[in-house]
């Protein structure tokens, strides 16, 4: 197994010399019982940046987005973003941080029982930023963004189809215009064509807001369109961080296994016989 | 041989751990939720439609339960009393024990299969499809949001659901005994309020705010950690109303002791 210290491997995230990376992992470890999920993640990720987190079922690239969103405390490590600790902040330090952070999960997880635009605006009503009459206005504008009609707004999400859960989604995630975007799978379940305008969208939407965004994937195609950086998690470390551009001919054994997705090499899967 | 001694120590040892382990996990839920009464923001909107899908949802059921509970206490205890001509006492019976046993645990029992199953089946819901933790992401405390309205209206509306089983359930031993039985409307009523006391009712109310926080309690909390899809969310359902039920009957004597223990 190669690790970070090969020379086949790029730290092409690292930010400049002296910057402060926008989101700094260093050390991170989980376990969940007696399995180790992290077992010592460090990643950089700069700012502006798109980073892809790629990994097989089960490698922790949920729980290392978690890990970062406070959602799941690891048990050691140090998280840092624009250089706080965000394990050591004060409960109005997190607020704040979460106010500026968006998350687009797997499966949407919209509110079912909201209508589609007290969804993409909830942000921004819990904050009391707007009106609920202005929420219904800016939830069209921000539904326009990522191709949807305005009218789409008063129906309900079990109303709409896949791809569109996916877009209203990832409207709710940018709504708030949020620096930092976190995106769970964001083409699983969706076919090859809707999978390409998500990520389509994603890149405009990112690129629009200057925001700084992680996503973990096993879509190799959707990686190298959504990454400017990638980087491979297996067996819970970073094991491979380079442009996302090279991936399938990195040099890296496990990297080009992975996004070749190729039976034979360094990584075996743990199947039961 | 030392096994089969301290195997099945060990289970037990297992089982008190794990019930001490779910009574503090219920306490520390329920702390928290009840710290978010005095901490902003407020979700009046929540308050209002749980206070609704509690009180003016529920009240068809509860108001046919208490409505037969009355009528059939009516006839049962005519049929008791008669042996020993006390057919007099069906009025205050029937008051007593309908406002301060029969209306609350009922209505509670009631709004336990219905409420408490539906928290559960909800918010378990929200919980295997990621939603809970977007509320997280969404600058939203998934306490304040989701248990805290929820606790609040369940508290508030199972009283007032009980003060109409308490008069409906009257008003069903009123019909049996004045066009079944013979008694006069007047007398039967006037036995009624004579023997009704405050304590009566308001003992009965403060059960049921005492039985619409278990309710929403273990419906919330069984919902809020259900975990493992489909099959996670039922049990979570079953789980909550089989648990408050039995919260509702043991706590049922308790007050009942701590009200009218001599």
């Amino acid at each position: 197994m190669r690790d970070m210290a090969d020379p086949a491997t790029r730290p092409a995230a690292r930010p400049a010399v002296g910057a402060v990376p926008k989101i700094r992992m260093r050390g991170v470890r989980k376990a969940f019982g007696a399995k180790q999920v992290l077992d010592g993640v460090d990643l950089d990720v700069a700012a502006g940046h798109s980073m892809v987190v790629l990994g097989g079922s089960g490698s922790g690239k949920s729980v290392t987005i978690k890990c970062i969103l406070g959602m799941i405390e690891p048990d050691a490590g140090l998280i840092e973003i624009d250089g706080k600790d965000v394990l050591r902040m004060s409960r109005g330090e997190r607020e704040a941080l979460g106010d500026r952070i968006g998350m687009l999960f797997q499966n949407g997880a919209l509110f079912d029982s909201l209508p589609v635009w007290e969804n993409v605006c909830f942000k921004l009503l819990a904050q009391n930023r707007i009106s609920r009459t202005q929420a219904r206005d800016k939830a069209a504008e921000v539904l326009a963004q990522v191709g949807l009609d305005g009218s789409v707004g008063d129906l309900s999400p079990a109303e709409l189809s896949g791809g569109m859960q996916k877009r209203v989604a990832l409207a709710r995630a940018i709504a708030a215009q949020p620096d930092i975007i976190f995106f769970d799978e964001p083409t699983t379940g969706l076919d090859p064509i809707m999978g390409a305008v998500i990520d389509g969208l994603i890149v405009d939407c990112v690129k629009r807001l200057g925001a700084t965004a992680i996503s973990i994937t096993h879509d190799m195609a959707s990686a190298r369109r959504i990454g400017d950086d990638a980087a491979m998690l297996y067996r819970g470390k970073i094991v491979w961080t380079g442009p996302a551009g090279t991936l399938g001919h990195t040099g890296n054994a496990m990297v080009d296994q992975f996004a070749n997705g190729e039976r034979e090499g360094p990584i075996r899967m743990e199947l039961r016989r | 041989m030392d096994s089969y001694l301290l195997d099945p120590l060990a289970a037990l040892g297992r089982a008190a751990f794990a019930v001490c382990r779910t009574v503090g996990g219920v306490a520390l839920f329920a702390l928290d939720a009840l710290s978010h009464l005095v901490r902003p923001p407020f979700y009046g909107r929540l308050f209002w439609r749980a206070f609704v899908e509690i009180a003016w949802f529920s009240l068809p059921v509860v108001a046919l339960t208490a409505v037969f509970t009355g009528m059939v206490l009516a006839l049962q205890s005519y049929t008791g009393f008669a042996r020993f001509n006390a057919q007099s006492a069906i009025a205050s019976v029937v008051v007593i024990s309908l406002t301060r046993e029969l209306g609350p645990v009922l209505a509670a029992l009631m709004v336990s299969g219905r409420i408490g199953a539906s928290f559960a089946a909800e918010i378990g819901t929200m919980r295997v499809t990621d939603q809970i933790d977007a509320l997280s992401t969404l600058s939203t405390n998934p306490m304040k949001y989701l248990v805290t309205p929820r606790l609040l209206a369940a508290v508030i509306a199972l009283p007032l659901l009980v003060l109409v089983a308490d008069i409906l359930g009257v008003m069903g031993g009123w019909l049996i005994g004045t066009y079944k039985l013979g008694f006069v409307s007047a007398a039967y009523l006037h036995s009624t309020f004579d023997v009704l006391q405050v304590q009566d009712v308001v003992s009965g109310l403060v059960k049921a705010a005492v039985f619409g926080f278990v309710i929403a309690l273990m419906g919330t909390w069984c919902g809020y950690t259900s975990k493992g899809g489909a099959q996670g969310v039922g049990g979570a359902t079953t789980t909550a109303v089989v648990a408050s039920s039995i919260l509702i009957l043991a706590l049922d004597y308790v007050l009942t002791e701590a009200f009218f223990a001599r």
